[in-house]
């Protein structure tokens, strides 16, 4: 069993937890993932990484009640526990296996969307804990939905903006890519992490300024370590396995539609869970599946 | 009786059972097992053991049976085999044991699996557990992978008295035999987890959620964790696809992604909160025992089932056991018959899948005729799935986290098929990670051989 240390709410829908679970905190570096499991009867689920202690032996988790298997897990508390953690898994971001010295040279800049600032974080912190201050983008639906500012803004140049200008600046995350180059700003990299479509866009964008982009790609997965090939995206002519080659790619080579509609592989099915879930015995048709 | 003919054993109907996930072989009861066993003409130079991966003392534990001494039998058979249960249902019998059974020369051979089978089973009935070791040895083992090349070498070390961890991935201990081969062929709570109690009270330790290569490296295990050598059984690796275009499509998935569903998430039972996708019709391509499982996985589903495969049934991998079982069910096989392309509709969705006639050529490499294109002959199958059974190709995870461990042109791991040894001291490999994909036995013959290995090492050091 895996301790749950700490578990809050963020904002509505979006949850935060650290969890003890020492042999991921002691090897696991930004970019990667774990998958948990709730109870002896649980979905895999997979979550990259949000932050580590290694000497406390714990990992930060943040994720978005989705479907019927977040909103079990969105109702643990501090004290319960998960019944599985294992990790690390995919690999690390080419952040951390290039020369500092490089590192320094280049003007880096990140793009999170949503409850993908959570996984942008870590690259963040760890790029400041070098002496480096990359510039972030955060964007959000609006200001009620805005999450870990604070500790963004202590490791990065933060620009917030949400979509309806509620908060920070107005306008989604590629309007101010856009108007940050305008601003004369020279980016060498970008790393952006969020929504699918998010993605999509932004790569879309930077390949027009010619800004080479790297992108976490969350696909379906069953056990993250090779073995079932569920997690596969099209990468310039190539079929990768996001748990095992990724899950950070050239964003300029993915094929976001394709990505896309397999995300919904299981959407009838993983809706039907959801009512049987809230409806509990007393569901009574209209999932489409049952009799 | 007939004495050339095997005591018959008892299935669930093909037509109900082709409905349900419970065991399609009920197995043989003591008087059945005993006027089985009474077949067996005791050979002084028994055959049958030469045919099996793991030395059980066959004519021995058959003459028990046929006394009535099961108890007995099943310490001779655990005196080999550390999962009887398991082999006596998964086993190609009729390659090995049975295939080489003098008896079997005129007539039938001896029904040695469904008697292991019934011994094993008995024994778990009754309580009844090996023997674990009375002396330690005070030094520390780690096995990787819990399948059956782990839980074997694991077992057999015990048994000596090492101080034994094994290193699961998944959270589940099995391996194959729990996310692989479904619970008609092998019952996960009544087999599978009973036989992994019996290897843990020989002293085992199991801990889950571990993976070798990305938790912790072998270098690490046996410089900060104090183990003074490694076993590596961590399995076949990742699916192989074909390669056509489409492969990208909704509904197509590897055999592996829809067995693990079904087996270790147990998505075939409506509660499951994992999904699985139930096809209306279901193309599976592949002919071997893995095809098979995917297959018949599929209509327990609901779906109506085509084996594709672009040879004939002559050179179907699969055990004729399992194609037999399948045809009764209702599979349907479409032989001689190879994938080119999976058709999708503007949603991504599979809506068929196209194939080429094929017919056989000279033999190649492997001695099986060549299979070879009709030309003009592309036809389409209106499938809403596509399943792919195509054999594995090896996980890099450990080899390329592991110092001076030596890979061969397939990049399977090179280990000596005497004991198991590697080329980096004190680490020692078997089973699919060093094959490629085989079969439960293979990889059990293999973990004991590294077992032995491992004694010998441990005991010169």
């Amino acid at each position: 069993m895996y301790k749950i240390v700490e578990a809050k709410e963020l904002v509505p829908n979006i949850y935060m937890m650290v969890v003890e679970a020492p042999r991921v905190a002691k090897k696991c570096n930004p970019g990667q993932f774990l998958i948990v499991r709730t109870d002896e009867t649980s979905e895999r689920i997979p979550l990259t990484i949000c932050d580590y202690d290694r000497e406390a032996g714990t990992v930060t988790i943040v994720f978005q009640t989705i479907g019927a298997s977040t909103k079990v897990m969105a109702d643990l508390k501090t004290g319960d526990s998960f019944h599985d953690v294992v990790g690390p898994l995919g690999k690390a971001s080419e952040l951390c296996d290039t020369p500092i010295d490089e590192l320094k040279k280049k003007n880096i800049l990140f793009v999170a969307g949503g409850v993908g600032t959570a996984p942008v974080y870590p690259q963040v912190k760890w790029l400041s804990e070098r002496g480096i201050m990359a510039d972030a983008i955060v964007g959000s639906k609006n200001k009620d939905l805005l999450i870990m500012e604070d500790e963004m803004s202590k490791v990065s140049n933060l620009y917030v903006t949400t979509d309806d200008g509620s908060y920070g600046r107005s306008g989604m995350v590629t309007k101010v890519i856009e108007d940050l180059v305008a601003e004369e700003k020279k980016y060498d990299l970008c790393v952006a992490i969020g929504p699918m479509i998010m993605m999509k866009f932004v790569a879309k964008l930077t390949k027009e300024l010619g800004i080479p982009t790297i992108v976490s790609m969350n696909p379906i997965m069953v056990d993250g370590t090779g073995m079932c090939g569920a997690c596969r995206v099209t990468v310039g002519d190539e079929i990768k396995f996001a748990c095992v080659d990724g899950p950070e790619f050239d964003g300029h080579l993915i094929n976001f539609d394709e990505a896309m509609k397999r995300q919904q592989l299981y959407k009838t099915e993983e809706g039907r869970k959801m009512l049987e879930l809230t409806e509990g015995d007393t569901h009574h048709g209209g999932c489409g599946n049952c009799n | 009786m007939d004495v050339l003919k095997k005591v018959p054993v008892r299935e669930q109907e093909a037509k109900v059972r082709a409905t349900n996930f419970e065991e399609v072989c009920l197995g043989y009861n003591k008087e059945e097992a005993m006027e089985e066993a009474a077949r067996c003409i005791n050979c002084k130079n028994a055959q049958c053991v030469k045919g099996c991966p793991v030395s059980i003392n066959i004519p021995a534990f058959v003459e028990q049976v046929k006394e009535g001494n099961i108890e007995k039998a099943y310490e001779v058979i655990s005196e080999s085999s550390a999962l009887p249960a398991v082999c006596g249902r998964v086993c190609p019998q009729e390659s090995q044991c049975e295939g080489k059974c003098i008896r079997g020369i005129k007539g039938e051979p001896i029904s040695i699996g469904k008697l292991e089978r019934f011994v094993a089973d008995y024994a778990s009935e009754n309580g009844i557990k090996p023997a674990a070791a009375t002396e330690k040895k005070g030094k520390k083992v780690a096995v990787i992978g819990s399948g059956p090349a782990g839980l074997t070498c694991a077992g057999d070390l015990a048994k000596m008295g090492y101080d034994v961890t094994i290193f699961e991935a998944l959270h589940e201990a099995g391996g194959v035999l729990v996310y692989g081969i479904p619970e008609f062929r092998l019952p996960k709570t009544k087999v599978v987890a009973k036989e992994i109690e019996n290897v843990k009270s020989l002293g085992v330790k199991i801990e889950t959620n571990v993976i070798i290569g990305k938790s912790i490296t072998i270098d690490e295990l046996m410089e900060e964790e104090g183990f003074d050598a490694v076993f590596i059984g961590s399995g076949a690796g990742l699916p192989k696809f074909m390669g056509i275009p489409g492969e990208t499509a909704n509904g197509v998935f590897s055999a592996n992604e829809y067995l693990t569903r079904s087996n270790l998430m147990k998505a075939f039972d409506e509660k499951s909160p994992t999904p699985i996708k139930r096809g209306q019709k279901v193309a599976v391509v592949g002919g071997g025992n893995v095809a098979m499982d995917a297959a018949r996985t599929a209509l327990r589903l609901g779906a109506e089932v085509h084996i594709v495969y672009r040879r004939s049934e002559e050179e179907l991998p699969a055990r004729v056991e399992e194609v037999h079982h399948a045809k009764e069910e209702g599979i349907i096989f479409d032989l001689l018959t190879n994938p080119v392309e999976i058709l999708k509709d503007e949603a991504g969705w599979v809506n068929g899948i196209k194939c080429i006639k094929m017919e056989l050529g000279e033999p190649d490499a492997s001695g099986r005729r060549r299979p070879v294109e009709v030309a003009g002959s592309e036809f389409v199958i209106d499938v809403d799935t596509v399943i792919m059974s195509l054999g594995t190709s090896p996980n890099p995870l450990i080899s390329s986290t592991t110092e001076g461990l030596d890979t061969n042109s397939h990049k399977c791991i090179v280990a000596d098929e005497e004991f198991g040894k590697t080329s980096k001291e004190g680490v020692f490999a078997g089973g699919d990670a060093v094959t490629g994909a085989a079969t439960v036995i293979l990889a059990m013959g293999a973990g004991k051989a590294a077992a032995k290995g491992i004694d010998e090492y441990l005991s010169n050091k």
